[in-house]
């Protein structure tokens, strides 16, 4: 039997999809490091310290840029995929797409203005 | 005289793969013409299905440029880009031939989904009354105009990747039934469309509802049965 | 899907949606107390000073973590079934290790802290 390619996939709902899917699989990733650069303050505030120096790096800075990207897109995806499922249904609510994008972009906006301010 | 050239793919079981032709150009020629077209005049042992050809019967329905639709309903000038244009059996079904796949394992899954009306009334009774303003009967008319054309099932990603998942057709039918007051089956029905090949597989791509070209949402029907599935086993019912 | 029952199945998607219900409004705070915490600078004596004995930040957080160790494996579970084609008890299995590593990693750095 054939499979779909990229042609049936062109449209808003599926890109919510893949974003919601693929911005999850980022964040799983990331958990487990934030964990553990977190439980570095058991071993008292200095060993903190040096990991947060260690990572004072533009590099590292454009990193948690795009992961607040990511948490805020996955979230927005999925308060819109909580409010289909459970509430009676209006349609696929594109318009929820276009306001969590735009909720996304406001939170990246404000967390790249906290960072360099 | 048109001698305006389209340069047309058609997927051949034979080569396994793409097999072009160039047919005549009409102003007003839809997809099915073309194939038609081909197998007459060209090719005479091509392989493809219709039938009322006037997008009644959902027969025709093949991928064109990718995208499941029916072939009698789309005109080539929609469709054709630099005069040219793909066609290809559906997806997600085993080809028979050609553009011609089985469409067994779809209907199957109809049968699974408890697809089918269960009444309690006789002959010797009185008609039931249901009303069509009732939130349960409008959610069914929402759905109840599908033709089982398979366009859904195609353009389904989960149902490439789960096997077993009922799909979008099977579901929505299903959806139509729970909301059928006169059904007797409503449990056994939600049973059969809950759990990981039902309802709670869909994630809501929604690639059946931009498709169908009845303008059905099965994304609003499994949606759906994920709050009647949920609400059953809250209530010990499932 | 063999390995689980049929009520199984469906408590993980209620369970992905309840949990996930959570995790909206402790994401929004976090998003917040994030931008803040940025804005003020990211020393460790800024974040300790905030977090040390702070009961109530502790136990927002500790929260939050349980959610995510729910929402994370059920999740990561859908992706493997369907994009790895690892199903059976085995996927299953690897969705409670990473269901526990998460709850006792963040319940550890949790502690780390506040405590």
């Amino acid at each position: 039997m054939r499979k779909n390619d990229y042609r049936a996939r062109t449209h808003p709902a599926y890109w919510a999809f893949l974003v919601h899917r693929l911005s999850g699989l980022a964040l799983a990733l990331f958990l487990p490091v934030h964990f553990w650069a977190l439980g570095h303050a058991i071993a008292g505030e200095a060993s903190l310290d040096g990991f947060l120096r260690a990572t004072d790096h533009p590099l590292f800075k454009f990193g948690e840029w795009g992961l607040v990207v990511l948490l805020s897109l996955h979230m927005m995806g999925g308060i819109r995929l909580l409010l289909i499922e459970f509430l009676p249904w209006a349609g696929l609510r594109k318009n929820w797409l276009a306001y969590g994008l735009g909720a996304s972009t406001c939170t990246g906006l404000a967390f790249l203005l906290a960072l360099i301010h | 005289m048109n001698t305006e050239k389209l340069r047309v793919k058609v997927w051949r079981s034979g080569a396994k793969g793409l097999v072009t032709y160039d047919v005549p150009r009409h102003e007003s020629q839809t997809v099915l013409d073309v194939v038609t077209f081909i197998q007459r005049q060209m090719q005479p042992d091509l392989a493809y299905r219709f039938a009322c050809r006037v997008g009644m019967c959902g027969s025709c329905a093949m991928n064109v440029n990718g995208k499941a639709r029916w072939t009698c309903r789309t005109h080539v000038s929609k469709v054709a880009i630099n005069n040219e244009l793909e066609v290809a059996p559906l997806s997600n079904l085993p080809v028979i031939k050609d553009l011609v796949t089985d469409m067994s394992a779809f209907f199957e899954k109809w049968s699974r989904a408890k697809g089918q009306f269960s009444g309690s009334r006789t002959r010797h009774e009185d008609f039931a009354k249901v009303s069509p303003e009732s939130a349960q009967r409008k959610a069914a008319d929402a759905g109840i105009e599908c033709i089982g054309c398979g366009v859904c099932y195609s353009s389904c990603d989960v149902v490439t990747w789960r096997p077993d998942y009922l799909g979008p057709a099977a579901l929505n039918r299903a959806w139509t039934l729970v909301n059928d007051e006169r059904d007797m089956q409503r449990i056994e029905r939600l049973r059969a469309v809950a759990g990981d090949a039902g309802c709670h597989s869909c994630h809501t791509q929604a690639t059946c509802t931009e498709r169908c070209p009845k303008h059905l949402s099965p994304t609003a029907g499994i949606a759906g049965l994920k709050r009647m599935t949920m609400k059953a086993a809250l209530e010990g019912d499932l | 899907m063999q390995s689980m029952s049929l009520a199984t199945q469906a408590r993980l998607w209620y369970w992905q949606r309840m949990s996930a219900t959570v995790l909206a409004l402790c994401v929004f705070v976090h998003l917040g107390i994030i931008i803040y915490a940025v804005h003020s600078g990211l020393s460790a004596s800024a974040i300790l000073g905030r977090t040390h004995g702070n009961l109530l930040f502790g136990a927002f957080y500790t929260v939050f973590v349980i959610a995510c160790a729910v929402h994370v494996p059920i999740g990561l579970l859908r992706v493997a079934q369907e994009w790895l084609h690892w199903r059976g008890r085995s996927a299953v299995s690897a969705s409670f290790a990473i269901s526990a590593g998460l709850t006792l990693m963040g319940l550890r750095a949790v502690y780390g802290v506040v405590l």
